[in-house]
């Protein structure tokens, strides 16, 4: 394999016959720099469509109300359905072992917030000391609402990263006071959340100071809930469908509201959501490798097919060789070496090729559904490796044929 | 091979000594060719004995007589059979090349025997850019590279015309002055009468073993 003299042999035969080498490179390098680019952008939809759903926990049940749109025993279609205090403690006792977090919210859409001179317009939730994990929202410095904030109904914030900065600038936020709605709150701490800029501009409290404060009564605008992930994804989602279905069916109980009306109560399930885009991405996925495995076989097919071109155009030459002393087995190594060589390489160069093209390409998608398309570099060279041996496979029959053609068959004039 | 075995050869007796150059003569079909294949190890017979050198020759795997075939026997043929992508120096260096000689040695050494054929000049030329006397004379530097002891030349001047074939001969002449083993299957007279010694084939069996006298072919050119 390492001898010198057949390397200079390979590469000799191999430049003489240049465009023979070039089509069976090609055929090569493009496949495998096919299954680069599908596998890459396969990886990039994957990770776009898991960083959109990083910014909320995937497994929430969100619970909101609407008006009714049907008459049910004697009441009016059209009445607004508001939900309390009391629904979400009903609920929250009943589910007490499959819930993980849960949060009630009451929130401002938009309040004027003052600090010393500088005043913003955003958002205000009231939310639960669970809200935090429901939300993902990474705390950076001080400390989430407690469970004693929301018992005491504490007038304490935390406010978003984008909030600090546009009313503190570099001041210290902990322990100073802002003006809500001129309602005066000490900042407890600053929190980062992966969903951006536009989480990062609210504040939240505790929900039991904001129905207070607020004059919200006892009145809630959502509950939320999350669930305990069962190990086994499925059964994950058919006990979240056969929870939220069952809130559904109290609250509706509980207002009066017709089982069929869908306004009424909205009950939003991520869980659901997240397996049918899985189970999209899983197939697109699925099709991506599928397509390339296909286009990679096309390649192989291709070299032996090649290599069965070789044999017979040079039945003649092996005869010659054969004469001249060749060894059986020298025929079949010289073939064989010839064809791994050129998929080694060709598909060395449609890797990189591929990998190039990705880097390059990769961060100049703009689309939320696409982030860093990217292979599994051991994926992709272990592919080449596949393709080289399963190039030599497909030259080794062929070659095998070569090596068992008599000289005088071969020598034989036609 | 095909079902329907043919006896092509039906008991031949013969001795070749060091030195001769023999012709065997015989209409086609006569067997000619398939005793040249068997002297030169590409055929077996089913029967008999041959012995070459005095190492006898039976039951050869591929390797053994891939290795003979190297060591002891050169190839003229009469479609010449050169590698048609490597120049006339890498194609007279190839026998080489199978018995493991480095790649500066054996260039030297093709280039020694292609200026004793009288081709230094278009050493480095492909074969299509040669005439047939000189692709010719290119696979007899070839065969005579791995210094054989005994050339098979199998119509060598088939496909060549009369002045060319009479080069070709006046070089095998010489070649075999210098003591080399010649045998060369032809079916033309005045190639035969070129060589000291005329073989007659007809069916498979000798019907006339006679030595000659050599023609030269310088005579003719």
């Amino acid at each position: 394999m390492f001898d010198i003299e057949r390397w200079q042999e390979i590469f000799e035969t191999l430049s003489k016959n240049k465009l023979r080498t070039f089509l069976t490179g090609l055929s090569v390098a493009s496949g495998i720099f096919i299954l680069v680019i599908l596998l890459g952008f396969g990886n990039g939809i994957e990770n776009g469509v898991t960083s959109q759903f990083q910014s909320d926990a995937t497994n929430l049940i969100t619970v909101s109300s609407g008006v009714t749109t049907k008459e049910y025993k004697g009441l009016n279609p059209g009445r607004y359905i508001q939900m309390k205090n009391d629904n979400f403690n009903k609920i929250s006792r009943q589910y007490e072992n499959q819930i993980e977090h849960q949060t009630t919210m009451y929130a401002l859409w938009q309040a004027p917030i003052t600090y010393k001179n500088e005043t913003v317009n955003y958002r205000v939730r009231g939310v639960m000391p669970g809200h935090q994990f429901i939300e993902n929202a990474d705390i950076s410095t001080g400390r989430f609402i407690n469970q004693s904030d929301f018992d005491a109904s504490k007038k304490v914030a935390v406010i978003g990263h984008k909030m600090q900065v546009d009313l503190f600038k570099e001041d210290d936020p902990i322990n100073k006071n802002i003006l809500i709605s001129g309602v005066n709150f000490k900042v407890i701490g600053v929190f980062y959340d992966p969903g951006g800029d536009r989480e990062e501009q609210q504040a939240y409290i505790p929900v039991s100071t904001s129905q207070k404060v607020f004059n919200g009564a006892d009145n809630i605008q959502y509950m939320m809930f999350t669930i305990k992930m069962d190990d086994n994804f499925d059964s994950a989602v058919e006990n979240s469908k056969i929870m939220s279905s069952s809130i559904e069916q109290k609250l509706k109980e509980i207002h009066t509201v017709a089982p069929d009306d869908i306004s009424a109560i909205r009950i939003n399930n991520t869980l659901e959501e997240a397996r049918k885009i899985y189970s999209l991405i899983d197939t697109i996925k699925a099709v991506f490798w599928f397509v390339g495995i296909g286009t990679i076989i096309a390649g192989i097919v291709g070299v032996g097919n090649i290599m069965l071109i070789i044999v017979k155009e040079r039945t003649k030459e092996i005869g010659v060789r054969k004469a001249l002393g060749a060894l059986p087995m020298s025929i079949v190594g010289m073939i064989l070496q010839e064809s791994i060589f050129v998929t080694l390489f060709s598909g060395l160069f449609g890797l990189i090729a591929g990998l190039g093209l990705l880097a390059l390409v990769g961060p100049q998608i703009q689309s939320d559904f696409i982030k860093n398309p990217q292979v599994n570099f051991n994926i992709a060279i272990s592919t080449v490796f596949i393709l080289v041996i399963a190039g030599a496979a497909a030259g080794f029959i062929p070659a095998y044929r070569a090596a068992k053609i008599k000289p005088i068959d071969a020598l034989r004039d036609e | 091979m095909g079902s329907n075995s043919l006896h092509v050869l039906k008991g031949i007796n013969f001795n070749v000594k060091e030195g001769e150059l023999v012709s065997i003569m015989g209409s086609s079909g006569s067997g000619k060719s398939t005793l040249l294949n068997i002297l030169g190890m590409l055929d077996e017979a089913d029967t008999g004995t041959y012995t070459l050198d005095n190492f006898p020759i039976k039951n050869l795997n591929e390797k053994v007589a891939a290795n003979y075939r190297n060591k002891f026997l050169g190839f003229v043929f009469q479609s010449f059979n050169l590698i048609n992508y490597k120049s006339a120096v890498d194609n007279v260096a190839l026998p080489m090349y199978y018995q493991g000689m480095k790649r500066k040695e054996r260039i030297e050494k093709a280039e020694y025997y292609l200026n004793k054929v009288g081709l230094s000049p278009w050493a480095q030329h492909m074969p299509n850019e040669l005439s047939g006397g000189q692709k010719q004379r290119v696979a007899i530097a070839r065969a005579l590279a791995s210094e054989p002891k005994v050339l098979l030349a199998d119509e060598p001047t088939g496909a060549l015309d009369t002045k060319t074939s009479y080069e070709v001969m006046e070089l095998i002449q010489g070649i075999n002055d210098e003591g080399k083993t010649i045998l060369i299957v032809t079916h033309e007279h005045d190639i035969a009468q070129m060589t000291k010694r005329i073989v007659n084939l007809k069916d498979g069996v000798i019907i006339d073993d006679s030595f000659v006298e050599q023609v030269r072919a310088s005579s003719h050119v």
